[in-house]
Parts: structure tokens; sequence; C-alpha cells
């Protein structure tokens, strides 16, 4: 074999063997199992699932509200970045910090939390109750939920893009007479472009499949603010796992529609990151 | 740096106005939220709340499926990375995209895949049964469903570190005769501990925290397969919003000690390299 001359490393057997027994248990026998369960439903039987009236709204709440977060955190994401690399300030280490939070905080505290924040008793809520804007209960409640959710994923994409960008180009385009907007808009956007596309399609692939900080915030109004995943949740517990599948199905191929995507789009921000303009 | 202009030094501290604003209201908030609504009617109730039965036994399984998950994952990530990283082999891309494949479904999808795989319609529920086995509304179905969400996460941070690394040293070692683990133990392990801690740091909190997976493998019952962000719900559903804060101020105190956690990883490890 000409290979072995490559593998002087021991363990090639052990490790290979580990790793696929564990990824077979773990990944590969459930996914088969939803193949196979799939091939049992016919293909009108889908069609019929997805495009109930209930579950075609749930589709619009759930695409519509994830992607107007996502559009909230690709802005916020990009301003916060931007801050935590350029400029010092008191406490920015903690700030800084504080951006991990949805990634450590479990989502039904998150939650019942931002639920509390947003009902008209609450503090935020109360506040936008006098201007007749509600939060809880509302798709408006959805979104600030996604938006908690999807926050770090705009922030750590483009945080290390903006880090590598050489200020010299910048400094160029100032000397020459560019101003401070164009400079952004001409010389760093184009840069951290794949980043905020990367983070933006990291976030709204999350905000679509999210469950738990959701439920509580959204009121779960049919037709108004029911989302997907919780649709296939009130199937399963009605044990018609042939709907359920027939949703999953549905948001299954939206998720690797968007994780291929923005593979794409990650692999040229990756050049970057390198130094290989 | 810059010659800072009055309009930059404006720009600048609009621009750390709004995100010092968005995180207060975003992130800050919500975690004061839950401490003061835990505390609002006093110590005696928190208390009670935290030290009750069933919110005692919701630790101990969550704790139990967290430990469970961080062990696998560790064992599976370090093997992965190293099969992924020493070696050439056909199907790599493969392997590596069915480990990602958990954390791009959503978790409820990763419920109702389990209960395909184990549920009462599936073709291995007749020998499950035989054999007295319960994993769909049972504990093992809870631990199964939080490994699963969380089965890249050490492995994904050991990856990059390695293949930085190469395997020149691994090899010369290997050369001069050294065993696997000795190889592993003296020459990887160095490099790739602080990637692996903060694997564990991530897997942990993800797993304590996870709903959505284990909500739908749970069934609910109390005391038996209710894990704690499972009882804040049920209490929460059930009006009973102190105890409900309270039980999840247990939560927000592991999330903050795992975000301290984390940052002095972050740091250690930026200062070693």
């Amino acid at each position: 074999m000409k290979k072995t001359s490559k593998r002087v490393i021991p363990g090639f057997g052990v490790s290979m063997g580990v790793t696929l027994s564990i990824v077979s248990i773990v990944v590969l026998i459930p996914l088969a199992s939803l193949v196979v369960f799939t091939a049992q439903l016919s293909f009108k039987e889908i069609i019929q699932t997805i495009t109930r009236d209930r579950v075609l709204a749930s589709f619009r709440v759930s695409f519509l509200t994830a992607l107007i977060a996502s559009v909230i955190n690709a802005v916020m994401g990009v301003i916060l970045a931007w801050v935590l690399v350029r400029y010092k300030f008191p406490l920015k280490r903690l700030l800084d910090g504080m951006i991990e939070l949805p990634f450590a905080l479990p989502t039904a505290v998150a939650g019942i939390a931002l639920t509390s924040l947003t009902t008209n008793n609450g503090l935020i809520g109360g506040f936008f109750d006098k201007f007749g804007i509600k939060i809880a209960y509302t798709r408006i409640g959805i979104t600030v939920a996604l938006v908690f959710i999807g926050i770090p994923f705009v922030v750590r994409t483009v945080q290390p893009i903006l880090e590598k960008l050489d200020p010299a180009y910048e400094e160029a385009a100032g000397v020459l007479g560019a101003s401070r907007t164009k400079i952004f808009w001409k010389v760093i956007f184009p840069e951290i472009r794949p980043a905020v596309l990367t983070g933006f399609g990291l976030a709204f692939g999350r905000c679509i499949g999210e469950y738990g900080s959701v439920v509580f915030i959204a009121g779960n109004q049919p037709f108004e603010t029911e989302i997907t995943p919780l649709i296939i949740m009130s199937e399963l517990q009605e044990y018609d796992y042939a709907s359920a599948t027939a949703i999953a199905l549905v948001m299954l191929i939206a998720a690797f529609l968007i994780l291929f995507i923005t593979n794409l789009i990650q692999a040229r921000s990756a050049k970057i990151l390198k130094g290989g303009m | 740096m810059h010659e800072e202009t009055t309009g930059s030094k404006i720009v600048k501290w609009i621009l750390i106005g709004i995100s010092v604003l968005f995180v207060v209201l975003m992130l800050l908030l919500p975690l004061i939220t839950v401490i003061a609504e835990a505390l609002k009617s006093g110590w005696d109730t928190y208390i009670s709340a935290v030290a009750d039965e069933y919110t005692v036994k919701a630790v101990l399984l969550t704790v139990e499926a967290t430990v469970c998950a961080v062990l696998i994952n560790t064992v599976f990530g370090v093997f992965a990375a190293w099969a992924v990283t020493k070696f050439h082999f056909k199907g790599k891309k493969v392997l590596t995209t069915l480990i990602d494949v958990p954390v791009t479904v959503s978790p409820i999808i990763a419920g109702l895949i389990f209960v395909l795989t184990f549920g009462r319609q599936s073709a291995i529920y007749p020998l499950l049964e035989s054999l007295d086995i319960k994993i769909v509304f049972a504990v093992p179905g809870i631990v199964l469903a939080t490994i699963f969400v969380t089965f890249p996460f050490i492995s994904r941070e050991l990856i990059p570190v390695l293949e930085a690394q190469g395997t020149d040293e691994e090899e010369a070692a290997a050369l001069m005769g050294a065993g696997g683990l000795t190889i592993f133990r003296k020459i990887t392990f160095p490099h790739i501990k602080w990637a692996f801690l903060y694997g564990v740091v991530l897997c942990a909190a993800r797993a304590m925290g996870e709903f959505g997976a284990v909500s739908v493998l749970s069934g609910h019952l109390r005391g038996k397969t209710n894990t704690l962000p499972l009882h804040v719900e049920i209490l929460f559903n059930e009006f009973k919003y102190v105890p409900a804060f309270a039980v999840s101020s247990i939560l927000v105190i592991m999330a903050v000690i795992i975000l301290i956690i984390r940052s002095v990883i972050e740091y250690r490890g930026k200062k070693d390299t």
C-alpha cells in the first residue's frame, strides 16, 4: 500500500473506529430512521399536510420573524463588532463577554425573562404600551426573542475579520480625501461583507428552528403567532408522527439550504482571514 | 491609530452608546429580571422554591445529562479530531458534514428524529420492549437528545487547532518509537488544552440549557424526566412565576459562571500562544 508510508502516526484504526461508531449511533442511525419513516409516507400525504392553511401560516410567521430578526442582528452585529474592535472605552471587556450570554443562558430562561419584561406590566412592555405597541404575544415579541438568540452569531463572525483588516487602506483613502462614510462603504464594508452574510446565515438558520425562547413570548395564536417548530411539537404530542415528519422535512430542507449557502460564503470569508485576498 | 477629529469622536460615542444600550436592554435586563422576580416575595419563598423536592430532582437530572454529554462528546471529539487531522482518508468531508448535522437542525426536529428511531412505530421498538429498555419519555432519551444537540461542540474546537499544528511533531515522535498515548499526552494535548477546555465549557452550557429536543423526548414526568429548563416551563405555565424565576436563577448563576470561565480560558489561551 502506498498510503502506509504516510501513516507513521499510530492510532488510525482506533480513532476511526471510535469516531465512526459514535457518529453512527448518535447521528447516522437516527437520520436513517427519519429517511425510512419518510419513505413510508405518500407524496400526496406530505403535500396535503404541508399545505394546510395553519401550517402555511406558521411557515410565514417563522420565516418572516427570523428574517427581520436576522437583518436587525446583521446591522447591530456590525455596530457591536466595530465598537469592540476599533474603540477603547471603560468596561469594554465586560461588554465583549456579555455578547456570549445567549450561548450560555438556557433558551427557556431567556424566554420567560423576555416575556415578563415585555408584557404590559413589564418594564419595557409598559413603556411601549403607552404608545399602543404590544410586544409580548405578538410577532414583535417573537422577533425580540430571535434577536436575543441570534446576536452572537454575527458579532463573532465579523469581529475577527475586522481585527485582521489593515488600516493602511483606510488611511490611504482618507489621505486621498474620501469622507468617513465613503471609506466605510467603499473600503471596509466590501471586506467584511462575506463575514456579515455568514453571520446573517448562521443567525437565520438558528432562528428558523428556535423553540425554547419563542414559545413563551409568542402567545402561540394559530395563524398569528404560531411558529413552525411549535406545530411540529403539537403534532408530536398528538402522536401524529406522519404530519410532524412532513412539516419537519420542509424545515430540514430550508435549514440545509441556508447552511449550504452560508458555507459557500464562509469559504470565501476564510480566505480573507488567512490573508490570501 | 487615526487622528481623532471632533466628528469622528461624536460618531464613536454614538456607536458606543447604541451598543451599550442594546446590550443593556437585550442581554443585561433579562438577567436582572430573573433575579429580581425570583426574590420578589422574599428569601424564604426563594429558598423553598429552590429547595423544593422536584427542583432538586430536576437539578440532578440536568447534571446527569450534562455530565454524560460532556463525557461522550469529549471521547468523540478527541478521537474524531485525531482521525480527521492526522490522517488522510476517503470520505473525510462526508464525516465532518455528518458531525455538524446536529447543530443545524431545529431542536424540535432532533427530538422528532429520536422519537422515530426509538418510539412505538420504530422497527426496533419490539426488541427494546422485550429487553425492557425505555428510551422515549425516559431518562436515556433525554441523555441521548442532550448528546445529539451538543455533538460537534468539542471536536469543532479541536479540529482547527490540530489542523494548524500539522503532523510533523507527531510523526517525528512516532519515528522515534513513541506510542500513540504518549504522543497524545506529551505532544498533542498541550497544543489543544485551551481549545479543549473551551469546547467542554460550550458543551456544558448548551447541555444544561437544552430545551426543545429534551422537551420532545421527556414526557414531562415531574420528578422523573424533568430537567431544570423543563421544570421552569411547567412552573411558568402554571402561573407560578416566583418559583419559575427562582429555579431559573440557578441556571442564570450557572450561565454567568460559564461566561466567566469562558473569558478566563480565552485570555489564558491567547497568552499561551
